[in-house]
């Protein structure tokens, strides 16, 4: 529940009071500090800080289902308690939807190693998109400068910071790849995380338990966990938001790249391949034979990263 | 005690709590250390529960830590319970009957820390129903987590019960029924195994860490945890025998050094055979082993760790091995206890740390837990310490009562 308690945005008020209760307690001695600490931070909410809508919101929630087993009905219930806590606690007002796969699409992505420049446009838009977290700096999306002659992203600098691009280097993107075969979704202990059938490997935000076995189980490093409640300044937040997607996260549960979920399920092109200057990345519906990934398939030469393992991901490389 | 007449499960239980509750001033001592130790590591408990896992020094690409460090160890030491259950139940040794309940002791101890630093690790401990199946949803058996969960509070439950049913019988001064207990008895031996196998699955069953993606997983954690559970035991039974009334034969340690011995030697073959695979012919699957061994990068802070373990557990084995003490228990017990902790360190955070470095994408970072994480290990230790205490303590006076009449 304590992760319940500051689900979304910020909120001064309670910011303030914690400092003071932190500094109460420092006062007592450990044992009673213990104590009390942990009630409070666990299971109390603060008093003044709720009101009883609140409070009867945050219950319906930390009882739902999951949401592979919601109805309709309880879809909508739940999207419409999270808009008005949003609208309670931040005084956020959150378009957020639960629309299903579109049917007869598959989602597959093209990334051109010959074009991409390293400018991390592509980054900068997931981020603002996705409403990552920006006190960690977290980042789906990673551009790797790589050396004439490898392919492998492991051996090129993810860390770069210097004018692009620099001459006979090229570079490469990596972000969850969307596995046919995810071992992430078949490590999970709760089926918090599972591929929908339009390909895309989704996140329950709210299911997650927060154990961290997907992360390990990614051979791509495509899984970032919250490992604190999640800061975005509050103009910043993308209000038009999906419950698979990117909507705020709570804190200590996984998030990853869900090829914008709220855009792509409305036909529209992921944040990253719209915002790409030079025209790298190509997205699109794998069982639509006249779409642009399935013409990158068959005219140019691709590739898939760790292609032994048999993940089978849905992100080919190519060039041109 | 009471007399036979009046006891009933009800005063089992209150005479286990009252018995626990007496003692010297010594063993208060003892005991407010360990309960301040827990509060402690409550309080460093309540900055996670309220600031998150950022407390602690885990990030993206070192997503698992000290706890599950401690964890993936600890539960070596629950499954080496079996190392005296065994002789005991199965061949009826008389020696390891006397001490075998001991054993399950530390067992039980093991297991509830270990759930409790699964617990501490997660993300979301108030979602942690979601697990139980029923009310959330079990991914099993696909997920080897979800199997884990299975098989370690089954062992758990079969650890308790099976002492608790003996002791409560003994209690009422009655022998236990062997032939209700037995079966219960051999299914614990190979949970007991099954633990060991599945907690190192978990790992094993990755591709994307080829460190431990390795066949050999599960075998060297029987091995470890086969020299390293046995060698707490024997730390735990010396202790009782010089502060208590419960007198364990020498013959007990011989058996156990052998054990130990054998296990710690197996250990060091196989320790040797993954050296040996890592560097013969380094790949790009090696690197997290360099990184264990050498450091990469400029990065090393496990060198020094990964070296001082493998040198403590090569000598205390030999030491072990050819015994130059001649018994001695001053040269034995120091032995056990090096070759504990050089277990610790290896199968802990030499472990589960390399693991995950060079992350999937090659870049490298170090792990430093925070004093958070070490605080809350320390709780969670106090608290396997305090239940061992409390269990060895209730079925030693009640087996020497029984044994007495």
């Amino acid at each position: 529940m304590s992760a319940k308690k500051t689900e979304y945005g910020e909120d001064q008020d309670l910011l303030m009071k914690k400092s003071d209760r932190r500094t109460f307690l420092k006062g007592c001695s450990v044992a009673a500090a213990a104590a009390s600490a942990a009630l409070t931070s666990g299971c109390i909410p603060s008093v003044a800080a709720e009101n009883s809508e609140e409070m009867k919101l945050r219950w319906q929630e930390f009882f739902k289902k999951n949401y592979r087993l919601m109805t309709q009905e309880e879809k909508d219930a739940t999207v419409a308690r999270l808009e008005r806590l949003a609208k309670l606690r931040d005084g956020l007002d959150v378009q957020m939807g639960s629309y299903p796969p579109l049917k007869g699409v598959l989602y597959g992505y093209g990334f051109n190693i010959t074009r991409c420049e390293g400018f991390m446009e592509c980054v900068a838009a997931c981020v603002k998109e996705n409403n990552l977290d920006r006190k960690t700096n977290t980042q789906y999306i990673r551009i790797f400068e790589m050396e004439p002659g490898k392919l492998d992203p492991g051996t090129g600098d993810g860390q770069y910071y210097h004018k692009v691009p620099v001459e006979n280097k090229f570079y490469m993107g990596t972000q969850c790849f969307h596995c046919e075969n995810a071992p992430c979704t078949k490590a999970c202990p709760t089926k918090a995380t599972w591929r929908e059938p339009d390909g895309i490997v989704v996140v329950d935000y709210d299911w997650c338990i927060g154990c961290r076995y997907c992360q390990a189980a990614c051979p791509y490093y495509g899984r970032r966990f919250n490992w604190g409640k999640p800061e975005i300044p509050r103009q910043e937040i993308n209000l038009r938001q999906h419950y698979l997607g990117n909507r705020v996260r709570p804190k200590g549960k996984m998030e990853k790249c869900t090829f914008c979920i709220q855009r792509t399920r409305k036909g529209r092109l992921p944040a990253c391949v719209e915002a790409c200057p030079t025209g790298a990345r190509v997205f699109g519906n794998l069982l639509d034979p006249d779409s642009e990934i399935r013409y990158v398939l068959k005219h140019k030469k691709v590739f898939r990263m760790k292609e032994e393992l048999g993940t089978d991901p849905k992100f080919w490389y190519f060039i041109d | 005690m009471r007399t036979d007449q009046k006891k009933n499960l009800r005063t089992f239980v209150i005479d286990v709590i009252r018995l626990n509750l007496r003692g010297g001033v010594g063993i208060q001592i003892f005991r407010l250390i360990l309960l301040g130790i827990m509060g402690f590591g409550v309080y460093a408990y309540s900055f996670q529960a309220r600031y998150g896992l950022c407390v602690t020094g885990m990030n993206d690409i070192v997503s698992w830590g000290f706890y599950i460090s401690n964890f993936t160890f600890l539960v070596g030491v629950a499954a080496a319970a079996v190392m005296l259950i065994l002789p005991a139940y199965v061949f009826h040794d008389p020696d390891f009957h006397r001490v075998v309940i001991i054993g399950e002791g530390v067992a039980v101890g093991a297991l509830v820390m270990c759930l409790s630093f699964i617990v501490v690790d997660l993300g979301g401990p108030m979602q942690a129903w979601h697990l139980i199946p029923g009310i959330g949803i079990f991914n099993f058996p696909s997920s080897i987590l979800a199997w884990d969960v299975v098989v370690l509070n089954g062992y758990l439950l079969l650890n308790g019960l099976v002492p608790a049913y003996i002791l409560y019988n003994h209690y009422m001064g009655r022998p236990a029924d062997e032939k209700k207990y037995r079966p219960f008895v051999f299914l614990s031996i190979f949970w007991a195994f099954s633990i060991h196998m599945v907690t190192a699955f978990l790992y094993q069953g990755l591709p994307a860490r080829p460190f431990w993606n390795n066949p050999l997983m599960g075998p060297r954690f029987l091995a470890s945890a086969f020299a390293a559970g046995p060698a707490l035991i024997t730390l735990i039974l010396a202790v009782i025998h010089s502060s208590t009334t419960y007198k364990i034969d020498r013959s007990v340690f011989n058996k156990l050094r052998l054990i130990i011995v054998i296990s710690a030697i197996i250990n060091l073959i196989m320790l040797f055979s993954e050296v040996f695979k890592e560097f013969y012919f380094p790949t790009h699957h090696s690197s997290s082993a360099v990184y264990l061994f050498f450091g990469m990068d400029g990065h090393n802070s496990l060198v020094p760790w990964i070296w001082a373990s493998v040198c403590i557990n090569l000598l205390s084995t030999l030491v072990l091995a050819f015994n130059p003490g001649k018994n001695n228990p001053r040269v034995l017990l120091p032995a056990c206890l090096f070759l504990f902790v050089a277990i610790w360190m290896e199968k802990g955070i030499g472990l589960i740390v390399p693991g995950l470095i060079p992350s999937p994408l090659g870049e490298v970072v170090d792990y430093l837990p925070t004093w958070v994480e070490l605080a809350v290990t320390l709780g969670i230790f106090s608290l396997g310490v305090t239940i061992v205490t409390w269990l060895v303590r209730a079925a030693l006076v009640i087996e020497e009562e029984y044994n007495g009449n």
